[in-house]
């Protein structure tokens, strides 16, 4: 048996293809656009630390005079030059906190039955219908808010609340509408959305086998729901109210237009407030020296409670999806 | 079959329980039309022609209409864009292409997070390292406090729209000898450019009504345009201005530009939509 | 019609001679009539008559895709949960039909019980949570220690409770492939059923945890009426009192194509289709 005298491959441009130098070429090019989209991952992260510094450098001026007294006072007076956020993290706290109580119910009854009691066809238009609420920006859902669910809030709500809860300190006081009962139910309209969205998700993720092995032993549907899916689903869940309980925390010109701008603690739902971003919003614009940079150190606060719960919440539905993976 | 078994009251209570999950679901739908409707209402009931092509008026006379702002929008958006989309896709190609598992995860990680910052600290962050320096408010700092919220949407979803690029596709392109970086240009991004076009829309869509940032950047102009390291104004900026103020006439003007920002958000929610179904079939 | 004649023949009753079994007498716990199940405007199964013994152990056979998953989900009104899914005729339950209108699924579960291919238990559930998570549904309050009495019977009828004994308040998903299934078993048994229908229940499991589940059924045909799918001849062979052979027709449709006395359907086979599947030309 002759063994073929074996050419090398001449292209019909009679270049020849030599292994190596093509080798080389494509290193160039390769490395030079992998490094190219490496330096746009690493300006996210960069753009994500800078925050982080440059917060903290402009704020300096005011953790330097407060330290940790900030977070006690409920000062604010640009005249004599002292400042606290306590007002602002308690405004903030108890309109997402009254947010989440009336969010929670609605959304995942609403992925509930979205996931397991909705006719197929009402399934997707209902679905669509409630992301297009996700869709408003937040400065039309504050207008509705000023216009509509303030004077709406004023009366009847506070009205009838006041009358049959006035013993209960916290539908005690002043009706005006403004306040934070109306940023608790603006910031919940907001946040609906997300979480809803995202219990649907986790709820449609739950494995047919265990529904079926719960109806199987004479369950009625809401036994199943409650005992085999919502247990399982439980981590993602949270997470997602997590994630909804994020985006309240952050929200600022919907809470803006309806809390009223006053900047005190008091339990009443009824009265005037301000959160951490609505104080932002409201002052920035004519501020300056240690009252801006108490206003930067507020949002440095905000940025880290965020942080905070956004990592929280991933690191919750990482869980669930890694629990998913080894019950399989 | 056992006799303590209250098979009656669990049927009613089951019905009960799944009566009141479809309120929920109602609930948030009432909502849903109740705000729309108003705007509808009362956005159209005050919008003409005039509110798009004639500018804002000094205080004191009625009429005018908003073309500056809806001008400064589209400036605003563009620039945001213009900044956003190429490092959000090289930020998604990196991690579907190019990322190590551990580099992938923190950059993922990072975008996750960016994605969660609010608004208004990302329209801090901007002041802080462009508006303080230049000593003006300029749309160039409003542009780059968009482009960093719109950054981490269009590179996830520029990252999962490649990765539903089936792997045969690039070892084809490989076979047929052409480079890795390449294959990925002129093989995988046009496979997935129909995920990346509804990515980018959705981050336009999500800019385009963002308030807050533009307070401590863009500021706005009541005289319009006046070059990117001058204030400018821009539609949601004067929603806001106008709706807090105490003039019937400015917060009618409130609720026309409401109505366009709403009409604006939600025709691009439809298309992306529409386009991702298509995608899935 | 060929195969009609053939049922025929199973189904008249011979006085004096070996008895028969027949298709439906007025003992049988469990009786189909004319049993037709849909997906949607899919026929899957068709035309099923067939009489369940009490406290025997049913099996059905037959090539995949022929219907019996299909069949046997319609037993306890499983069938119905899958969108579109529909069945026409009646199923009785001693002489009650359990499609009747107005009849809830609900309370016919609890009558009917069933234990999946693959073992699913409740994997946010300890052990002896997932055994009475059944049982504790009858009332809205139920004592700790009556539970705790409830799960160790069920265990211990499900050849689970040495196993487990000390593993009570475990995740039940921490169990081994067989111990799962048997704690499945122990979880159907605690809600006291009539039957137990069971789809394929060691297909995933090992030959020893197979086996473990064979012994287990013929204790349990002793107080229990088990009907059982399987794909395995050799199994319906050991284990059952009676077996059904289906078969799926060129309408896509799965029928019942023989049912008789396990011993006579392996050896002397009446419709030559069983005779193939049988010795195994196809299937």
């Amino acid at each position: 048996m002759s063994s073929p005298h074996i050419l090398p491959y001449r292209n019909p441009k009679g270049r020849t293809m030599i292994r190596s130098r093509t080798r080389g070429s494509l290193r160039l090019g390769d490395i030079a656009f992998s490094r190219l989209t490496l330096i746009g991952s690493l300006i996210v992260i960069a753009i994500l630390v800078n925050i982080l510094v440059i917060l903290f450098i402009q704020a300096w001026p005011s953790i330097q005079q407060f330290g940790v007294s900030f977070f006690g006072s409920a000062a604010w007076d640009p005249v004599k030059e002292q400042f606290g956020a306590l007002p602002a993290i308690f405004g903030t706290l108890l309109s997402s906190l009254l947010a989440l109580l009336l969010a929670v119910p609605i959304s995942i009854g609403a992925a509930i039955f979205l996931t397991e009691v909705a006719p197929v066809w009402l399934r997707n238009v209902a679905s669509f219908v409630i992301e297009m609420l996700a869709a408003i920006p937040s400065i039309i859902v504050g207008l509705w808010g000023l216009f509509v669910l303030v004077p709406f809030v004023r009366s009847p709500i506070e009205k009838w609340l006041g009358t049959a809860f006035g013993a209960l300190p916290f539908f005690q006081g002043n009706q005006l509408g403004f306040g934070f009962l109306a940023a608790g139910i603006i910031l919940a309209l907001m946040i609906i959305p997300i979480i809803t969205a995202m219990s649907r998700d986790v709820l449609r993720a739950v494995p047919q086998a265990q529904r079926e092995a719960m109806l199987a032993l004479g369950a009625t549907r809401w036994e199943t729901i409650r005992k085999a899916v919502l247990p399982y689903g439980r981590s993602g869940l949270v997470g997602a109210v997590i994630l909804g309980l994020g985006r309240a925390l952050g929200e600022t010109m919907a809470v803006a237009m309806v809390i009223g701008n006053a900047y005190r603690i008091t339990p009443s739902l009824f009265s005037t407030g301000s959160t951490v971003a609505s104080k932002m919003a409201n002052e920035f614009g004519e501020s300056s020296g240690l009252q801006l940079s108490s206003l930067i150190e507020l949002a440095l606060i905000l940025f880290l409670i965020t942080l905070l719960i956004n990592v929280i919440a991933r690191l919750l539905v990482w869980r669930m999806a890694a629990v998913k993976v080894v019950r399989d | 079959m056992l006799d303590s078994n209250d098979l009656k009251v669990r049927k009613w209570f089951n019905r009960l329980m799944l009566g009141l999950c479809a309120t929920g679901a109602g609930l948030a739908i009432l909502f849903v039309c109740l705000m729309l409707g108003y705007i509808v209402v009362h956005g159209l009931s005050f919008l003409n022609l005039d509110f798009i092509t004639h500018t804002a008026v000094p205080l004191g006379q009625t009429g005018g209409g908003m073309r500056n702002e809806i001008i400064g929008t589209i400036i605003l958006v563009g620039l945001g864009s213009l900044i956003a989309v190429p490092l959000g896709m090289m930020t998604g190609i990196f991690l579907s292409e190019f990322g190590n598992p551990m580099a992938a995860s923190a950059v993922r990680f990072a975008a996750d997070i960016l994605a969660g910052v609010p608004s208004i600290v990302v329209g801090v962050f901007a002041y802080a390292i462009i508006v303080r320096p230049m000593h003006s408010y300029s749309a160039f700092s409003a542009g780059v406090a968009l482009a960093i919220i719109m950054i981490p949407v269009v590179a996830r979803t520029t990252e999962e729209s490649m990765r539903l690029v089936p792997n045969s596709l690039r070892e084809a392109a490989l076979a047929l000898g052409i480079t890795r970086w390449r294959s990925v240009v002129s093989v995988v991004i046009p496979g997935a450019i129909t995920g990346i076009a509804t990515g980018i829309m959705l981050g336009v869509a999500r800019i385009a009504g963002e308030t807050a940032p533009l307070i401590f950047t863009a500021f706005g102009n009541f005289f319009g345009y006046d070059g990117l390291g001058k204030p400018i104004g821009a539609l949601p900026l004067q929603i806001y201005r106008y709706a807090i103020s105490p003039y019937k006439d400015w917060q009618q003007q409130a609720w026309s530009a409401a109505f366009l920002l709403a009409i604006l958000v939600l025709i691009i929610s439809l298309v992306v939509r529409w386009l991702s179904r298509k995608r899935q079939t | 019609m060929h195969e009609e004649d053939e049922m025929d023949t199973i189904t008249q009753p011979s006085e004096n001679k070996n008895p028969e079994p027949r298709i439906a007498s007025s003992q049988d716990i469990l009786v189909a009539e004319n049993l037709h199940a849909y997906y949607g405007s899919f026929l899957a199964v068709k035309d099923v008559n067939i009489g369940i013994k009490p406290r025997s152990i049913t099996a059905i056979i037959g090539p995949s895709g022929c219907g019996k998953s299909t069949l046997i989900r319609c037993f306890n009104r499983m069938h119905e949960v899958v969108h579109g899914a529909r069945v026409t005729g009646k199923i009785l339950l001693d002489g009650d039909d359990i499609y009747a209108p107005g009849i809830d699924p609900v309370g016919i579960r609890c009558r009917i019980g069933m234990v999946f291919q693959k073992p699913n238990p409740f994997p946010t559930m300890s052990v002896m949570d997932n055994v009475v998570a059944g049982r504790r549904l009858f009332s809205v309050w139920s004592k700790r220690s009556e539970m705790e009495e409830i799960a160790e019977r069920c265990l211990r009828q499900a050849a689970l409770w040495d196993e487990v004994k000390d593993k009570l308040k475990q995740c039940g998903a921490s169990l081994s492939g067989g111990q799962q299934q048997r704690l499945c078993i122990a979880r159907a048994l605690a809600v006291e059923p009539e039957v137990i229908l069971m789809d394929e229940p060691c297909s995933a499991l090992d030959p020893v945890a197979t086996l473990k589940i064979e012994d287990l059924m013929r204790n349990l045909a002793r107080d229990y009426t088990i009907i059982i799918v399987t794909h395995n001849m050799q199994q319906a062979g050991r284990v059952s009192d009676m077996t059904a052979f289906m078969l799926m027709g060129d309408d896509r449709a799965g029928t019942l194509v023989e049912y008789g006395r396990t011993d006579q359907i392996f050896t002397n086979p009446k419709d030559k289709r069983t005779e193939d599947y049988i010795s195994g030309r196809f299937g």
